[in-house]
């Protein structure tokens, strides 16, 4: 048996044709997104406040814990598709990934101290780090390919709906309650419990990526290996996006160099990333439907463009109001036309049976490849200002772009029209 | 209805009664709490102006919570002088007051007011208020009470990914700022460097009106640094020391002493003239203050007490082997007022 882009999919439980409307799945999954993320965004809200005025935590012990916060998920990542892929069964995976972060939040409610705290908030990572991957192969899974990049629209929007309300819903709390942290804890627990509630009772066991079209005992067990996922296409994508995010510096620098240019005051510092939150939510499913339109491929490299202008906008700020109003917009729109993007792509260039794997594999080198720009960038940004530190980022990032529009020349026609290179499961051909 | 319907509705039932029931009993515990006046016994500022005292925030769990108060140095656990000011952290010296404070919103902000103190009995007069750039951490003002010094932490540029980030300024109470310190010349083990971590914090004033102690952080050490406010400079002295406090007579720092795992902090005492290091190994929980003199031979620090929003000020004698004792019940942020 072949197993091909063409043949493929589906789910074993829905109809793969969904006629231009996004899948019950997808919105599913993206109404779990949207619980989870209410749930963890709201701690995030009050995590610095709890840790140093509640349980006492020194700036030191915080950053450390930021740290953790930041960098724990993308180890876990890759081993998570892996075992998505393997078992065939990405619900189950992702179950635990959710599942996990649950389990977290009950631990921060009786976290004392500095221990117990980075425990649970390494746990809360690992969970979101096992659970992306295999979620977005769902989303692959259960879409109509021709409208890929809409239904990761529309799964990031609602997931960002939440990211926007879980502060919020914070702040209501500790406005009405004094010290009310605990009580926005255990709030977080009950939305952290009803996302994975949602997942159990309403995405299949079995929203898997490929049917079993011949009973399960006859045919020889697929053996899933990540390397099978590490198709030229795939290659090419993960190291296009990786090359271009390690031009990518990060909002905070970007809001920090408008900060240095007389832009705006230092207490509106945060209200730039939810400026840039919302600007993504708006776009993130008109970016998507576009993104069919045009070519996933070509989006996934075009919406560096915006990154590029914002740059610009932060080397230039002349102190003008409306440099920074663009550059939290351009901000917005670069991760509406590429966060769900490459999930998108790189789903599509592998076969379905190691798209977990594949897109783990895309997600995790460019946050890797994130990691290392915020590290470089900060020496550079020291050796010669902020400045001219952003004008050659923009000006690198100008440069690959067209560079990497023609690697990927190929991916949009490749995962349109040709079947990707057929798969061999070993354990040999029937 | 599907199974799956039906247990999908319990468990939304379930969990939302939860949630609310419990955020219900958080609201009745909070209307009851700022209801009832302080447990302490208070009395009135004029009383403790009279003389000696600590000043400190409140921390008792009543509607005075975080409010900033005065004790008579002569009677520490005794009756209480209770302002309207609410602040996160609180210094005074004998003219000036610091204050930082958060105000909670959906988007937090953080702010730093100076006040005078007026002449016994009145109220404070507020003089200057400054925005400051993130979460408040350290606040300390020179014996004179013209220099107020403020650390915060940032937010907003963790850009290492990993580690954490300061901002500390020092200021002209009601006047011009010294700017960031993370500007001034640095100078670590003679060599003048600017690394790209380096972060400040915690800083002490001497009572010349332009020396300052601070920690200074880079490649994950951590050092005692002298400042020169006039040449805008810090120079490291000594290393392994976080948050100093320069002792009344000028001749020794208190400080904190990391473990090696970086998680647990020890008060220790370092001489100035001959470098030498003594660990008070009497207090065997971790500090995380920046400490405060009582006299030449005692030092002050909060400390938060387990699973609770409330903290005391202990006392502790500068010999190894003392053993620490709660100064002021219900209290943190102290700073003494001979």
């Amino acid at each position: 048996m072949y197993l091909s882009l063409s043949d493929r999919p589906t789910t074993d439980v829905e109809p793969r044709s969904t006629g231009g409307r996004v899948s019950r799945t997808v919105v599913i999954l993206g109404i779990v997104s949207l619980l989870t993320d209410i749930s963890s965004e709201s701690v995030s809200a009050i995590l610095p406040l709890y840790l140093t005025a509640v349980v006492g935590l020194s700036p030191v012990a915080y950053g450390l814990i930021d740290g953790l916060y930041q960098g724990v998920s993308s180890l876990v990542r890759i081993a998570a598709g892996w075992l998505a892929d393997r078992t065939d069964r990405p619900q189950p995976v992702a179950l635990t990934g959710y599942a996990l972060s649950a389990v977290a939040r009950l631990g921060l409610i009786f976290a004392g101290g500095f221990g117990t705290i980075s425990a649970a908030i390494s746990l809360d990572r690992v969970g979101k780090g096992v659970r992306t991957a295999p979620r977005d192969a769902m989303i692959a899974a259960s879409s109509d390919p021709a409208h890929l990049g809409r239904s990761f629209g529309v799964h990031r929007a609602l997931d960002t709906i939440g990211a926007t309300l879980g502060p919020l819903l914070a702040f209501v709390i500790l406005w009405r309650i004094a010290d009310g942290y605990d009580t926005v804890l255990v709030v977080s627990l009950g939305f952290a419990v009803l996302g994975v509630a949602t997942m159990v009772c309403f995405v299949p066991f079995r929203t898997g990526a490929v049917r079993r079209v011949v009973p399960r005992r006859t045919r020889p067990r697929t053996k899933v290996r990540w390397r099978s996922a590490l198709t030229p296409g795939l290659m090419r994508v993960t190291g296009v996006s990786g090359v271009l995010a390690l031009l990518t510096v990060g909002d905070g620098f970007v809001y920090l160099a408008l900060l240095e240019t007389g832009g705006f005051a230092t207490q509106w510092f945060p209200v730039l990333y939810v400026g840039t939150n919302l600007a993504y939510l708006a776009l993130a499913v008109p970016m998507g439907r576009f993104a069919d339109r045009a070519g996933r491929a070509k989006v996934l490299v075009l919406g560096h463009l915006p990154l590029a202008a914002a740059y610009l906008c932060a080397a230039t700020g002349s102190g003008a109001l409306w440099t920074t109003f663009a550059a939290v917009l351009l901000l917005g729109v670069f991760y509406a036309a590429t966060d769900g993007t490459l999930a998108a792509v790189a789903g599509q260039l592998v076969p379905v049976t190691v798209r977990a794997s594949g897109i783990a594999t895309a997600q995790t080198a460019v946050a890797l490849a994130r990691l290392v720009a915020a590290t470089g960038f900060g020496l550079l940004w020291y050796a010669v200002g902020p400045r001219v530190a952003m004008f050659a980022v923009c000006a690198v990032l100008l440069a690959a772009i067209p560079a990497g529009l023609a690697v990927l020349r190929r991916a949009d026609r490749s995962s349109a029209a040709e079947p990707a290179e057929p798969v061999e499961p070993r354990g040999g051909r029937p | 209805m599907t199974w799956r319907t039906t247990a999908f509705g319990g468990v939304v039932v379930l969990v939302t009664a939860g949630m609310t029931a419990y955020a219900l009993s958080a609201i009745a515990e909070n209307d009851r709490r700022t209801s009832t006046a302080t447990a302490a016994t208070t009395t009135t500022l004029a009383q403790v102006e009279k003389g000696p005292r600590i000043v400190f925030r409140h921390t008792g769990r009543d509607a005075e919570y975080g409010h900033v108060g005065a004790v008579a140095l002569a009677d520490p656990g005794g009756p209480r002088a209770l302002t309207d000011l609410s602040c996160d952290r609180v210094y005074a010296q004998d003219r000036s007051v610091s204050c930082l404070r958060t105000e909670r919103g959906v988007v937090s902000r953080y702010r730093a007011t100076d006040l005078a103190i007026s002449p016994p009995g009145q109220a404070w007069r507020e003089v200057d208020e400054t925005d400051l750039p993130g979460l408040p951490s350290r606040t300390r003002l020179s014996p004179d009470g013209r220099l107020v010094s403020t650390t915060v932490f940032v937010n907003g540029d963790s850009y290492l990914a990993s580690g954490f980030s300061t901002r500390t300024a020092v200021r002209r109470v009601g006047g011009a700022s010294y700017g960031d310190l993370e500007r001034f010349k640095l100078v670590v083990d003679g060599r003048r460097v600017a690394p790209v971590d380096r972060n400040i914090w915690g800083i002490t004033f001497a009572d010349d009106g332009r020396t300052f102690y601070a920690t200074v952080a880079t490649g994950g050490r951590t050092y005692l640094a002298r400042g020169d406010l006039a040449e805008r400079s810090l120079t490291t002295v000594a290393d392994h020391v976080e948050c100093p406090s320069l002792s009344p007579d000028g001749t020794r720092i208190a400080f904190k002493e990391a473990d090696e795992s970086g998680t647990r902090w020890t008060p220790a005492v370092l001489d100035l003239a001959t470098g030498r290091r003594t660990v008070l190994t009497g207090e065997a929980r971790s500090i995380d203050d920046q400490i405060e003199w009582l006299d030449n031979d005692t030092v002050l620090y909060g400390l938060a007490r387990q699973g609770e929003p409330v903290s005391d000020v202990w006392a502790l004698d500068t010999s190894t082997t003392a053993t620490p004792r709660v100064l002021v019940p219900e209290a943190s942020s102290p700073a003494v007022l001979r």
